[in-house]
């Protein structure tokens, strides 16, 4: 069996920018097994812009945002095995994978991060009414024909969640000759970032019809006409609201899931972002086993997938070099009122160096807000927020002397401004 | 002259041509669809029950018990997934125990094995039964199959000893020479003279009958709805959970899958149309709640598919497998729903040996070999047998199917074999590729292009399923409105 230091499941953002953070950290042994032709992931199929701002200052395609980081990956001469595809990881750090060259390799690894990311909610999963034409399709994949393979997937189209894939795609489809009719959100809000609603619906005369959601599809072979209808507060269609709009495509944008294949085969636990449950440098409850990026919780942008990536490299690198001390006291961090979830789980305050770095959303859209953090009893910090939705995710730094204690819990919420 | 011809290549018509391939025929399957079992045999619960719950006497208690019987050789030389997992029929009031004593009396009347188990007994068995389970009965020889690749596997064996098969052949006409009891049978495409019509045409069984003569059945659709929650899913039964049965059949059962998936389902109503496989929210809701009776832990939110099924239930309530009155050498083998695919192995052998032996010499095909050549298998092999494999042939260590680990390598295989998939659907149902969590959100365009370069076709010409199906409208700057 290979021995490797670290090895790095996925070449997109989450895993390029955690294996050149562990390299800078002196940790050179690193394999990444990506599945694809190349690195990058699914920013290979972004050509929208939208991407860098954060990491590089300026606006970027995600080709562009990919390549800058895959430069630096072959600066430092990584190792990556493409068209690979992880049969198998062990709670002993073996990584069994696959491709036509090497047939399949086991690789025992010091530290593994998984960086898989996520994939598109599909029909199935919803139990899209009617019969399974074509026509029916998840807007990543539709993005995928259209932009890797040049082909057009629809004429006129109808766009079921307001996923920001599937309003990229709307602005996309548009610009390429077809038709989109509308998109239907079966929450009072989109869950699209703000500038995506702007620069993709409304730029182009795109209606949005909030509380509404699919409700009829026709067509046995091919997609012929939908019908969507306004939902009541429990979800339920409301009789007398019913549009029909005669389509040939209805793309789904209705949610990312995490890969986390190989996570539920270990039996780990499963966080209520669908992601593992880690500590402040995103290890997993299994020492040496990583998670970051989307596999851990969906990110807004590639640029936040990165910096978390950076973090959780250091991290898996100080692991290996054994800088860590993992027997430390660690608190734990609990989602409060309003909150959907919160990254990371537990923390050792040992292993930090200045700040700690909390992520989270918000349940449902709130104005005039008081985000509180609650460490064993005592308020250590306030932000007001006078709008938080939870199609943004929100990146709060702790400094470290704000607590008092190595363990207990951190309680966050959104309560009312009073 | 053909010597019979079969019409509709399900499960039913696919073993019965397979049956008569092991004889010195010219045999002919037609299908109007682009791929064999693309109807009834799709979409079913794929249980091979046991046997213990049609009437005794019936030919649907006959045929199921010595169709279970024959799986396990089956499965082996054609190469398919088959597990005997056994079921559990549960009561879950005491007002049910009575039911379940008469099944057990059914069951000895007809020759099935099964056992009464307590509700402790049931519970250390399928520890996530309802709590409240009453009493339970077990049959040992129930077991899940892959209804795809049994179907598929039978028909390119069929094919590789000699039978012939037309897929987009929809039959149009069937006239009956009275004077040589001969037929004349006309599709879309061509039209072909033979001795002897096998119908086995599904819910399409009774218009096809009425080309002849005036059939004394009809066959009225009873469509299933079904829930598959994805394999990773914690483990949940072990073995095929059913309630008591109804009238309406029987029941919601929740079952593991050959490929380690749940199937949760069916419902069943009747619907007026043929091609109803439309479902809807009221429907699987029914279905959500039924099997949570079952078993009250089941995570729906796991569900990666829904879908519906028509089974072919006939008029007279059995299956009717008989030559049709005036016109013997017509053989409808019509109204086989549920337990129809257990029961397929047996009646295929009794329509031959029975009712084609009638008409046509039975002389043993002398080249005729059961087997299929094996399918590759790299899970059940080991590291160094997987190596050696892919070491030959390295396509077979590049997956191309995430979710279900599918190599390009086993996709090359079914290609090369006598019915190559024409369609996504047709490689998902042979191959896994595109059955996983993202329903083939990342595999599907690298298989529109596989099938494209395979067939020297335009990317617009790869149909998803049925035609009219394509995936691809145009290309970008072509879109045209």
């Amino acid at each position: 069996m290979i021995a490797r230091d670290l090895v790095i499941i996925g070449g997109g953002s989450a895993g390029m920018a955690a294996a050149i953070a562990a390299y800078d950290e002196g940790l050179t042994d690193i394999l990444i097994v990506e599945k694809g032709r190349q690195l990058g992931g699914i920013l290979n199929q972004c050509i929208h812009h939208g991407f860098g701002i954060e990491e590089f200052k300026e606006q970027l395609t995600g080709p562009e945002f990919m390549s800058r980081l895959a430069v630096e990956v072959k600066k430092r001469n990584i190792d990556v095995r493409f068209q690979s595809n992880v049969l198998d990881l062990t709670k002993s750090k073996v990584v069994t994978y696959s491709n036509a060259a090497e047939g399949i390799v086991k690789v025992q690894a010091k530290a593994v991060i998984m960086a898989t990311g996520c994939y598109e909610r599909s029909a199935g999963a919803i139990q899209i009414p009617g019969e399974r034409p074509s026509g029916i399709i998840t807007a990543g994949t539709a993005q995928l024909y259209l932009n890797e393979m040049g082909a057009l997937v629809g004429k006129r189209v109808f766009i079921l969640g307001s996923g920001d894939i599937g309003l990229i795609m709307a602005r996309r489809l548009t610009l390429e000759g077809a038709s989109v009719l509308g998109v239907s959100e079966i929450m009072p809000y989109s869950n699209g970032l703000n500038h995506n609603m702007v620069q993709c619906l409304h730029d182009f005369d795109i209606p949005l019809y909030l509380s509404h959601t699919v409700t009829k599809t026709y067509g046995k072979s091919r997609l012929e006409k939908i019908e969507i209808s306004q939902v009541d507060e429990k979800f339920n269609p409301i009789p007398g609201t019913e549009k029909e709009f005669e389509v040939d495509t209805l793309l789904l944008s209705i949610g990312l899931i995490p890969s986390n294949d190989l996570l539920k085969k270990l039996g780990l636990p499963v966080s209520k972002s669908r992601g593992a449950i880690v500590d402040e440098h995103y290890m997993t409850d299994i020492p040496g086993i990583f998670s970051t990026g989307n596999v851990l919780h969906v990110h807004d942008l590639a640029d936040y997938v990165a910096a978390e990536s950076r973090s959780c490299g250091k991290g898996a690198a100080a692991y290996v070099q054994g800088k860590w001390n993992l027997d430390s006291p660690s608190f734990n961090v609990i989602p409060g009122k309003n909150l959907l979830y919160v990254v990371p789980h537990r923390v050792r305050l040992a292993n930090l160096d200045e700040h700690l770095t909390i992520k989270f959303r918000v349940s449902k859209p709130l104005q005039n807000q008081v985000l509180t953090f609650t460490f064993n009893g005592e308020v250590i910090k306030k932000i007001i927020k006078p709008f938080i939705i939870p199609s943004e995710m929100q990146k709060v730094r702790l400094p470290k002397e704000l607590f008092n204690a190595q363990d207990g819990e951190l309680v966050i919420s959104s309560e009312d401004r009073p | 002259m053909i010597d019979v011809i079969i019409i509709g290549a399900g499960v039913v018509g696919a073993l019965t041509s397979r049956e008569l391939a092991k004889y010195s025929l010219k045999v002919l399957v037609l299908d109007k669809e682009n791929d064999v079992g693309n109807e009834t045999t799709m979409a079913n619960s794929a249980i091979i029950h046991s046997g213990y719950d049609p009437l005794p006497g019936t030919l649907k208690a006959r045929f199921n018990v010595a169709g279970n019987a024959m799986f396990d050789d089956l499965a082996d030389e054609l190469d398919f997934h088959f597990g005997r997992v056994g079921s559990l029929t549960t009561a879950l009031s005491e007002e049910q125990i009575p039911v379940l004593l008469n099944l057990r009396k059914q069951a000895r009347l007809n020759g099935v094995e099964v056992e009464l188990l307590t509700p402790e007994e049931a519970l250390a068995m399928e520890p996530h039964l309802n709590p409240e389970v009453k009493g339970a009965l077990f049959a040992e020889t129930c077991g899940i199959v892959d209804p795809f690749n049994m179907t598929a596997h039978a028909m390119e064996n069929a094919v590789d000893n000699g039978v012939e098969l037309h897929l987009n052949e929809a039959v149009t006409a069937i006239e009956e020479n009275a004077a040589d009891q001969t037929f004349i049978v006309t599709t879309s495409k061509n039209s072909y003279h033979c001795k002897v019509v096998i119908n086995c045409a599904g819910v399409y069984a009774d218009q096809m009958a009425a080309m002849v003569g005036q059939p004394d059945f009809s066959i009225r659709p009873r469509k299933g709805e079904y829930l598959i929650l994805d394999h990773y899913t914690a483990e949940l039964v072990n073995s095929t959970i059913f309630p008591l049965p109804s009238e309406k059949g029987k029941g919601v059962l929740v079952s593991p899958t050959t490929s380690g998936n749940y199937i949760i389902g069916p419902s069943s109503e009747f619907v007026d149309e043929k091609d109803d496989l439309a479902t809807d929210k009221p429907t699987i809701d029914k279905v959500k709640k039924s099997a949570l009776d079952l078993v009250p832990s089941i995570p729906f939110n796991e569900t990666i598919r829904a879908f519906a099924g028509l089974r072919a239930s006939s008029s007279r309530g059995d299956f009717i497998v008989e030559e049709m009155k005036g016109h013997e050498h017509f053989i409808n083998v019509a109204g086989i729903d549920s337990p129809g695919l257990a029961s397929s192995p047996a009646i295929a052998k009794y329509v031959v040996e029975e009712l084609v032996a009638k008409h046509l010499p039975l002389n043993k095909n002398p080249n005729f070999n059961p087997r299929i050549k094996p399918y590759i298998n790299l899970k059940a092999l080991s590291f160094e047998e997987k190596n050696e494999l892919i070491r030959e042939n390295p396509r077979l260590g590049q997956i191309i199917c995430n979710c279900e680990k599918i190599s390009l390598g086993e996709l090359d295989d079914l290609m090369s074999r006598s019915i190559p998939p024409r369609t996504i659907k047709a490689v998902k149902k042979r191959t896994r590729a595109g059955f996983g969590k993202c329903q083939g959100g990342f595999c599907q365009p690298t298989i529109v292009k596989y099938l494209a370069d395979f067939y020297k076709v335009d990317l617009t010409d790869v149909l998803y399923d049925k035609g009219g199906s394509n995936i691809i409208r145009c290309s970008t700057k072509e879109c045209k409105l």
